[in-house]
Formats: structure tokens, C-alpha cells, sequence
């Protein structure tokens, strides 16, 4: 299935969860956020909340800033 | 806010100096940057994750997580929709309710939307965030971030990045006469050390600085001079600086003298 994953088409495993999203792009769970269509997924749910075609996947991690 | 520390929502920090962790040329001068500074907040943004560049290395390898806490900021955001959605991300990502509320008005000055700034305020405070805004040095929009529960007002001395020190000494001193129940830490400006003892002898709370630091010839030496101006300024401030004359007063005796 394609997702959009930061504002770019993504392939993904159809049914895949948030995790293994993030291990396959090579994330740690605990360093990021994670919002589909707008809305936050929770960390203790990555493993549980499954993505769907089309799905807008944003993913924000901290960076430099003052 | 007459404190022997920095307290914000009843949380004490061990230094009155916050400071940032963009610009530095590399992560390694940034950690000794800020373990010189002896800053226990420190700055981050939110971004997305780059998918292009796997592998590299992350801001928060290079952090101290013991001795800083994290303090993200809506940095970038335009709208009170943008800096919310910032906030929400920043919150999950950090597991903190600590956020620097940024809601920019002009690309140029990088002045605050104000009006955005106290919507967004509103928003977050209801959400449980413990929320900073940064903001222009306009008392009245400060008493009303205050009031829409604001944990602190963040008043710029001059532009963010500008190195101008403090351009509003007299806005500055009226907003820290009249907000005295949360802390008031200028955000924005300073440009060398001096700039912040200044700052602090006008009984500003704390400091916030990025570009001062990361920017200077050696940052690591600058944000050593900067702790040392912090404590200097917040001593003389204590101390209680003598009042201005317009003529001499001599220091040594006029008895005794030979002629």
C-alpha cells in the first residue's frame, strides 16, 4: 500500500503498524512523534495502530533550535 | 518574581540562563557549549524526521538528559493552528508539558503575532501545557498571557539572531515592574555578555539565548562569559545598584586633607 510519509509517497506492507513503520525506516519509538491524518498517535500504541492506504504519516523528531 | 531561583509552575532550575542548540557548527561544540553555560533548560525544535539522511546522528545523543531538561519550541510556526499542532508533536516526542510558544508575524523581524500568541495560549493552558511564550515587550500583551495562564512571559530585548543587546530598556523595565507573579525571562537579542548581565540587573527572572552563543568565535568560552554575566547580573540586581546622580560625590574624605 502507499502512504504519504512526510509529504512523500511511501510503500509500505499493507496492515502495517506504526512501529514497524518506524523500524523499517530505521527509528527508535522513543525519540519521535508520530501523527496520521492529523491526529496524534500515541507512543504505547505504535505497535497496535495500523496503517491504512493513503494515510498522511507524519514523523518529527527534535533538532537544533533555540 | 523575587525567587532565589529560577522557578517556573513551581518547577526550580539551577541557573537562570536558558539556552539554545541550533547553530553550533558541530554537536560536540554545542555539548561543551552548554555544560560551560551551566544551563539546566535547554531549546530544541521539532522537525520532520529527514527519510533521505538514515543513519545520522541525533540531537539528543549529544544532550545530557540528567542535568538539561528539554524545553521544545513552536519555532517556524505563523498561525496559533501551527505552533498548537507543534506543541501536541513536541509533548509526544518529549514527555514534557513544557513548550516555548512561538506564533511569528513578520518573516523579517520575526516580531510575535500577538494575537495568534494569546489564541494559542488559551488552546495549550487548557491542554495542560505549562507554556512560554514568546513575546514583544508590550506590557499589556504580556498581563493578558498572564492571565490566559501563561507559566512565564518571554519578552525580546531586540530581534531573535539580531546580537542588538537590550533596544527596550525602558518597555523592558515597566513589564518587569508590573508582572511580578510569574517569571519574566528575556528571549531574543543578546549579543555578548555584557547584554545579559544587563538584563539581569533589571531584575529579568532569566535569559534566553541561542545565536549569542553558538554564533561566537568560540562558543564554548562565550556561554562560560554568559553564566558568569547571568550571575553577576542577578547579583547586582539583589545587591540593589546605587542611584544615578547628575553631579560627583567623592569616594575619599574631605577631613584630614593636608591643605
Amino acid at each position: 500500500m502507499t502512504i504519504v510519509l512526510n509529504g512523500e509517497p511511501h510503500e509500505a506492507p499493507g496492515g502495517a503498524s506504526v512501529l514497524a513503520l518506524l523500524e523499517t525506516i530505521g527509528l527508535a519509538a522513543a525519540r519521535v512523534a508520530v501523527e496520521i491524518n492529523g491526529r496524534i498517535a500515541r507512543r504505547e500504541d505504535f505497535a497496535g495502530e495500523l496503517l491504512r492506504e493513503d494515510d498522511r504519516v507524519e514523523v518529527v523528531q527534535f533538532v537544533g533550535g533555540g | 518574581m523575587k525567587t532565589d531561583r529560577l522557578t517556573i509552575a513551581g518547577t526550580g532550575y539551577a541557573s537562570r540562563l536558558i539556552v539554545g542548540t541550533g547553530k553550533y557548527p558541530g554537536f560536540e561544540v554545542m555539548r561543551r557549549a552548554i555544560e560551560a553555560s551551566g544551563a539546566a533548560l535547554v531549546t530544541v525544535a521539532v522537525r520532520r524526521v529527514d527519510l533521505t539522511r538514515r543513519g545520522g546522528e541525533s540531537l539528543l545523543d549529544h544532550l545530557d538528559l540528567e542535568k538539561t531538561k528539554l524545553l521544545p519550541n513552536t519555532a517556524g510556526c505563523y498561525t496559533a493552528e501551527e505552533a498548537v499542532r507543534t506543541a501536541r508533536l513536541a509533548r509526544e516526542a518529549g514527555l514534557s508539558d513544557l513548550i516555548k510558544l512561538e506564533v511569528i508575524g513578520d518573516e523579517k523581524t520575526l516580531f510575535p503575532d500577538t494575537e495568534g500568541l494569546l489564541q494559542a495560549t488559551r488552546i495549550l493552558v487548557k491542554e495542560g501545557f505549562t507554556v512560554l511564550p514568546y513575546t514583544n515587550d508590550d506590557l499589556v500583551v504580556a498581563k493578558r498571557l498572564r492571565d490566559a495562564g501563561a507559566a512565564a512571559v518571554m519578552p525580546l530585548a531586540s530581534p531573535i539572531g539580531s546580537g542588538l543587546g537590550v533596544q527596550n530598556a525602558l518597555n523592558l523595565m515597566l513589564l518587569l515592574e508590573e508582572i511580578r507573579d510569574i517569571p519574566v525571562i528575556v528571549d531574543a537579542g543578546v549579543g555578548t555578555a555584557s547584554d545579559a548581565a544587563v538584563v539581569l540587573e533589571m531584575g529579568a527572572d532569566g535569559v534566553l539565548m541561542n545565536t549569542g552563543i553558538a554564533g561566537a568565535g568560540d562558543p564554548v568560552k562565550m556561554a562560560k562569559a554568559m553564566r558568569l554575566a547571568v550571575e553577576a547580573g542577578r547579583l547586582a540586581f539583589e545587591a540593589g545598584r546605587i542611584p544615578r546622580k547628575r553631579h560627583a560625590s567623592a569616594s575619599s574624605p574631605i577631613e584630614g586633607l593636608l591643605h
